[in-house]
């Protein structure tokens, strides 16, 4: 099971904070954000590359072959729009 | 001279408002080595996309906020020789003409002071975890809409380094 956090506008899309996967540990980011997609249909397009971005341990990694396991924070949000 | 007694950064992330003036005199006090002090304060506008705008809630990742603050002041060390730096970023509801953001920068000449507190804020608009929601009035009333990143903003990151486009 993989735990995702979800940010901002995607939260209010996936009407979740927090999102339980029942995907094996460890798992690509890229499995992660297919599955994600698979279970939010109508928001895949949010989901995708570029438009949804992954933090693993609180670190923005753009690279969706890394891997992630139980262990890990994973959060995934819109892009930034700070200061 | 670099004064043992205060720290070199200042990194908050928080709700309550900040006192430049206080913030001023953080940087100098105890600090005659630096003849550059240089600040920038980022407002909330009245005004976006043409649509008057009563409100603006920001959000942000708790734990990250903190550490992409201080990843994007280690970086702007690493550039360029720097005295103090201090980055306050608010979060939660805030109104038009309120303070959002403030970074200074101080160093020896106005140089390093000047491009480290461009960077730091070019960074910060899209790789610190934080995000806009906007309550505005418009044709079909009052409504909150979240604010899209801006293409300016991710360009602005190109004149520190043409080849990185993540």
């Amino acid at each position: 099971m993989i735990q995702i956090l979800v940010f901002a506008r995607l939260r209010d899309r996936l009407g979740d904070s927090v999102i339980n996967l029942p995907l094996n540990s460890p798992a690509r980011l890229a499995e992660i954000r297919a599955a994600l997609q698979q279970q939010y249909p109508h928001h895949a397009d949010e989901l995708a590359a570029g438009k949804a971005l992954f933090a693993v341990n609180q670190t923005l990694t753009h690279d969706d072959t890394a891997v992630a396991t139980d262990k890990d924070e994973v959060a995934l949000f819109p892009p930034m729009t700070g200061g | 001279m670099t004064d043992p007694t205060t720290p070199a950064d200042r990194i908050l992330v928080q709700q309550a408002d900040f006192d430049i003036a206080a913030e001023y005199q953080r940087l100098c006090e105890h600090n005659a080595a630096d003849g550059a002090v240089v600040f920038f304060v980022g407002r909330v506008r009245d005004l976006n996309e043409g649509d008057p705008v009563f409100a603006m809630t920001l959000e942000h990742y708790p734990g990250m906020t903190e550490k992409a603050l201080q990843q994007i002041v280690d970086d702007a060390r690493q550039r360029w020789t720097l005295g103090r730096i201090s980055v306050i970023h608010r979060f939660g509801e805030l109104h038009p003409a309120d303070q959002i953001v403030f970074v200074a920068v101080s160093s020896r000449h106005r140089d390093n002071a000047f491009e480290a507190a461009r960077f730091i804020m070019d960074f910060l608009k899209s790789q610190a975890p934080f995000w806009k929601k906007e309550r505005i009035s418009n044709e079909h009333g009052s409504e909150e809409r979240w604010v899209d990143a801006r293409e300016h903003d991710h360009d602005a990151l190109l004149r520190w380094n043409p080849k990185e486009s993540g």
